[in-house]
């Protein structure tokens, strides 16, 4: 089980407070699909994702990074039971989606990033360090029940 | 994967418009690297790794300088790193995923100093070249 110290709650639940989930979750989502293209291949049915402006407004890009990110915050609610509360969405990405593991790894750095642009100084190495653990061990928790 | 001639504007752009900072960025990028990634600590058992070391600021410096080279020969960047690839082969012997490390570290400080210029589209030119440059320093490994 992973430990989660108090220092790191703190810079988890402050920077959580500040962000706009849906802006956020819609940025980190069409940028994924713009910086690592071949991510599109689990979107066919979104329509046009022909270029990075296509994709920012695209409004179903956005609202599946709302979604997304929504659950997100379901994995900060419940740090210290992490994979249980991942399971079912574990088992989704396995059997129905066909979702590599590798692209939550690759989400998690490009959330990382769209928060280090919305949050400048304040996101300090040390804040840095405790959101790239974060999104280790959720990107973690959505592979465990791979099979 | 190759880099297109936009993700060569995008990134000469950039650093263009980084100047005098790449330095103090290249610092700051192993801040972090060794503060996100501690096993990265693991090459440098010499170094004073401690907050405000001069010899991280100094190593950054040398790490920036490598990245502006790269991009001021961007067309060419096998030519312009082959020293540095050299030595990372024979001498430092970095393991590649080390690379991957660094670069989002480097993002991740452009980001929170230039968030408007870190469009989507300079992101993923930046992220690519990043690439290119992990590739050329690990090209002769085996």
């Amino acid at each position: 089980m992973v430990h989660w110290s108090a220092e790191e709650k703190q810079l988890i639940s402050s920077v959580w407070g500040k962000v706009n989930v849906e802006e956020c979750g819609a940025e980190a989502l069409a940028r994924l699909l713009i910086v690592y293209p071949w991510t599109q291949r689990f979107f066919d049915n979104f329509g046009n994702l022909s270029s990075p402006t296509a994709i920012v407004g695209n409004p179903k890009v956005r609202a599946h990074g709302k979604k997304v990110l929504t659950s997100f915050g379901d994995a900060i609610k419940n740090l210290e039971n992490l994979k249980a509360t991942y399971s079912k969405l574990s088992e989704l990405h396995c059997d129905k989606l066909h979702v590599d593991p590798e692209n939550f790894r690759l989400l998690g750095d490009i959330l990382i990033i769209v928060l280090a642009a919305h949050f400048g100084k304040d996101f300090t190495p040390s804040c840095q360090a405790t959101w790239q653990k974060l999104v280790g061990v959720v990107a973690h928790a959505l592979a465990h029940k791979y099979h | 994967m190759v880099l297109s001639g936009a993700d060569k504007n995008n990134v000469k752009g950039l650093f263009a418009k980084i100047g005098g900072h790449a330095e103090e960025y290249g610092a700051e990028t192993l801040e972090r690297m060794f503060a996100a990634y501690p096993q990265t600590k693991t090459y440098f058992p010499h170094f004073d790794l401690g907050k405000g070391s001069a010899q991280v600021k100094g190593h950054g410096k040398k790490v920036a300088a490598a990245l502006v080279e790269a991009a001021n020969h961007i067309d060419d960047i096998a030519g312009a790193l082959s020293k540095l690839s050299d030595l990372h082969a024979q001498k430092l012997r970095v393991d590649p995923v080390n690379f991957k490390l660094l670069g989002q570290c480097f993002l991740v400080v452009v980001a929170s100093h230039n968030p408007a210029l870190l469009t989507p589209e300079v992101h993923a030119s930046l992220d690519k070249f990043l690439c290119a440059v992990g590739t050329v320093l690990t090209a002769k490994y085996r």
